[in-house]
Formats: C-alpha cells, sequence, structure tokens
C-alpha cells in the first residue's frame, strides 16, 4: 500500500521534472529557461532522495545534499551574469 | 570583531547541523564535531556576523518559534493562492511591481523579511534599497506605498521587530 | 501506519510539483512563472522529504538538512532571478502595472545626469539600463 503510493508519488514529481524541461527547452529567454532550471533542480534534489529510499542507502542522501549546493550555486552565478552581463 | 554572542550562535548552529549530518548519534562524534565548530566559531574573522542581531531575550525566542508557525501558515496559504491561479482557466493576474517601506534596522531581520515575502502568497521581493523594498505582486490591490506595506510586511514585521529589530 | 501517512505526504508534495510545473508552463513571463516555481516547488519539497523522513526514520536527520537548506536558498536564489528579470524587462516584454522600481531608476538616472550636466558642459549621454 505505502510503496505504491510512493511510487505514484515519485512518477508525479518526474512527471513535474519532465513539464518543467519542456518550459526550459522552449525558453524563449534565458531568464525563463534560469527559472525553469531552478524549479528542476529542486525537484531533482527531492528526487535523488527518493532514490535513497527506493535503493535503502544512505549516500544518496548526502548526493542529495551536494546536489541542492550545486545547483543553487549555479542558478545565482547564472542569474547574476544574466543582471550585469548582457 | 566578531561579538561573543555572534560566535555562540555560530557555534551552536554548526554544531547542529554536524549532529544531524551524523543522525544515529556516538559519543565521539558528536566530541569531534563540538570541538570541530568551536575551532571554526573562534576563528578571527573579520567583519560583524550578522547572527550577532538575533537577541537571545525569552521574549524574542517566544516570538521566534510564533514566527515559525505564522511563517508555515504563510507558506501554506500561499501555495493555494498558486494552485487556484495556475488552475483557473483564465489566469488571474494583474501584476505590478510595488513599493513597500520596512522600519527593521538589522541585515538579519531584513534577510528573513524580504524571504518570507517571497515565500508567501503572491508576492515575490525584487530589489532592496535602502529602507524600500520593491516586491513583485502578482494580483496588485494596493498600488500606493502604504497600502502595501500594510498588506505585505506588516504581518511579519511585528514579529521580526522583537526578534532581531 | 506511519509509512501510510509519509506516503500520502510524499504524493502531497508531487502534486505541488506539477502545479509548479503547470505555472511555469501557463504563466505569461518570467516574474509570474518565478510566482509559481519558487512558492511550489519549496512546498512541494518540504512536504515530499518530511514524507521520506516518515518511512525511513534513520533518513530523518539529512533530510531536515535539507529541508533547512531549501527554505533558506529558495528565496535567495529566487530574488537573484527576479532582478535578473527586472534588468531585462523591456527585452523579455514584461508586463506590469504600476513598476516602482523603474520609476526609481528613471528618478535616479534623471538625477545623475542633470548633476553631470551641472558639473560639465558637454551633456552625457544617459546609459543606465541597457538591459
Amino acid at each position: 500500500m505505502a510503496e505504491t503510493v510512493f511510487l505514484v508519488a515519485v512518477g508525479l514529481a518526474a512527471g513535474a521534472l519532465l513539464l518543467a524541461g519542456i518550459r526550459f527547452a522552449r525558453g524563449p529567454w534565458a531568464v525563463d529557461r534560469t527559472v525553469a532550471l531552478d524549479a528542476m533542480t529542486i525537484i531533482a534534489t527531492s528526487l535523488i532522495v527518493a532514490f535513497a529510499l527506493l535503493a535503502g542507502r544512505r549516500i544518496y542522501l548526502d548526493v542529495a545534499l551536494v546536489y541542492g549546493l550545486v545547483g543553487f550555486v549555479g542558478v545565482v552565478a547564472v542569474a547574476r551574469y544574466l543582471e550585469g552581463g548582457l | 570583531m566578531r561579538t561573543l554572542k555572534a560566535r555562540l550562535i555560530g557555534f551552536l548552529g554548526l554544531w547542529v547541523v554536524w549532529l544531524l549530518l551524523t543522525s544515529p548519534w556516538s559519543a565521539q562524534e558528536a566530541l569531534v564535531g563540538a570541538l570541530v565548530a568551536a575551532f571554526i566559531s573562534l576563528l578571527p574573522l573579520a567583519g560583524r556576523s550578522p547572527l550577532g542581531d538575533l537577541r537571545v531575550t525569552p521574549k524574542a525566542l517566544a516570538y521566534l518559534f510564533l514566527y515559525f508557525f505564522v511563517f508555515l501558515k504563510a507558506l501554506v496559504l500561499s501555495n493555494l493562492d498558486v494552485a487556484f491561479r495556475v488552475l483557473h482557466p483564465k489566469l488571474p493576474i494583474a501584476p505590478g511591481i510595488v513599493k513597500v517601506k520596512t522600519r527593521l534596522r538589522t541585515s538579519l531581520g531584513r534577510l528573513l523579511l524580504t524571504s518570507s515575502i517571497t515565500l508567501t502568497p503572491g508576492t515575490i521581493t525584487v530589489e532592496l534599497r535602502g529602507d524600500d523594498i520593491y516586491v513583485h505582486w502578482i494580483n496588485v490591490t494596493a498600488a500606493d506605498s502604504a497600502g502595501a506595506t500594510a498588506a505585505i510586511v506588516q504581518g511579519f514585521e511585528k514579529y521580526l521587530e522583537v526578534i532581531c529589530g | 501506519m506511519l509509512a501510510i501517512v509519509g506516503a500520502f505526504l510524499s504524493l502531497l508534495g508531487s502534486a505541488f510539483f506539477v502545479l509548479a510545473a503547470i505555472g511555469l508552463l501557463r504563466m505569461p513571463d518570467a516574474l509570474n512563472r518565478m510566482q509559481a516555481g519558487t512558492k511550489a516547488t519549496t512546498l512541494g519539497s518540504i512536504l515530499f522529504l518530511l514524507g521520506i523522513g516518515l518511512m525511513r526514520p534513520d533518513f530523518l536527520g539529512r533530510i531536515i538538512i535539507l529541508i533547512l537548506f531549501i527554505v533558506l536558498t529558495n528565496p535567495v536564489s529566487s530574488n537573484a532571478l527576479a532582478r535578473a528579470a527586472h534588468a531585462w524587462r523591456d527585452r523579455i516584454g514584461l508586463k506590469m502595472t504600476p513598476d516602482a522600481l523603474a520609476e526609481a531608476e528613471a528618478e535616479a538616472a534623471a538625477l545623475a545626469s542633470s548633476t553631470a550636466e551641472a558639473a560639465s558642459a558637454k551633456p552625457t549621454s544617459e546609459v543606465q539600463h541597457d538591459a
């Protein structure tokens, strides 16, 4: 029961990642793509934690933590570049 | 120079994060974490730390606790608001940027205020200049500065003034 | 029991993820997309991760750190993005009825150019926010 519901939740989150990916691909401007990337980073972090649960390995939690950190720094760097660079 | 209060809060923060990271606890790991956190918080770093802005009176701590729930309520309301606007077939939005004023002086208070504004119904902080916060509002109901301040800022400011004026 | 509650909490969280993605697709411009994208993913990830934490209590320590991290950093990155979007507002076609920030920038630019004219004889062209 719990596992079925959780698998549905993971499927929904993966679908949300794909939908955000459509906005990432369509743009039309770099700012829109970065907004989509920001949302995708957080959904992907949550999915990595879900994978840690499904695989039963705690080490993937550290992967999620580092991925979240790097994604945040990446989004802020791109945003600062867009603000001042062009 | 950093104040003793900022160093103590920094030490506690670092140690709590370390304890959460090593969460099936053992006494050895906790001890090493405490030593490293103490070493880091005693480093002679330049500049003042925003952590020192936090007040540690009982009243401020009680308000910090209350603020947690105020924030949580605002976060849930803002998500219901987003759900309503996104799923509505006509997309009921009337976006604009309004100027609101803050009475908070400390950098920690302003950081908490602007972050809270971003996560509450229909508003995103765009810019902070002096005492003015420029807020993108998805459905502008009060275009003048005073009305927008009353609608957006004052619910949080009441608590944040006590926590870290 | 705890596992079922956790699973449904995760389901609620992923529903907010889907809302965020629909918002990203449906909203007309970058700042409005950000409204949906930031808020719904924040609450969505809180619920999704808490649900996983309830299913596996030994994950809970790291999950609390992850939640704190997301709640603290998500407003910051969306603030940086909002500033970038506002700097590009003419190119990307943002429609905002009162734009207090653009008015303030125009006032500052007018003040700067008038003082520059007073200081030097030749007028300086305005190169304030060239998007």
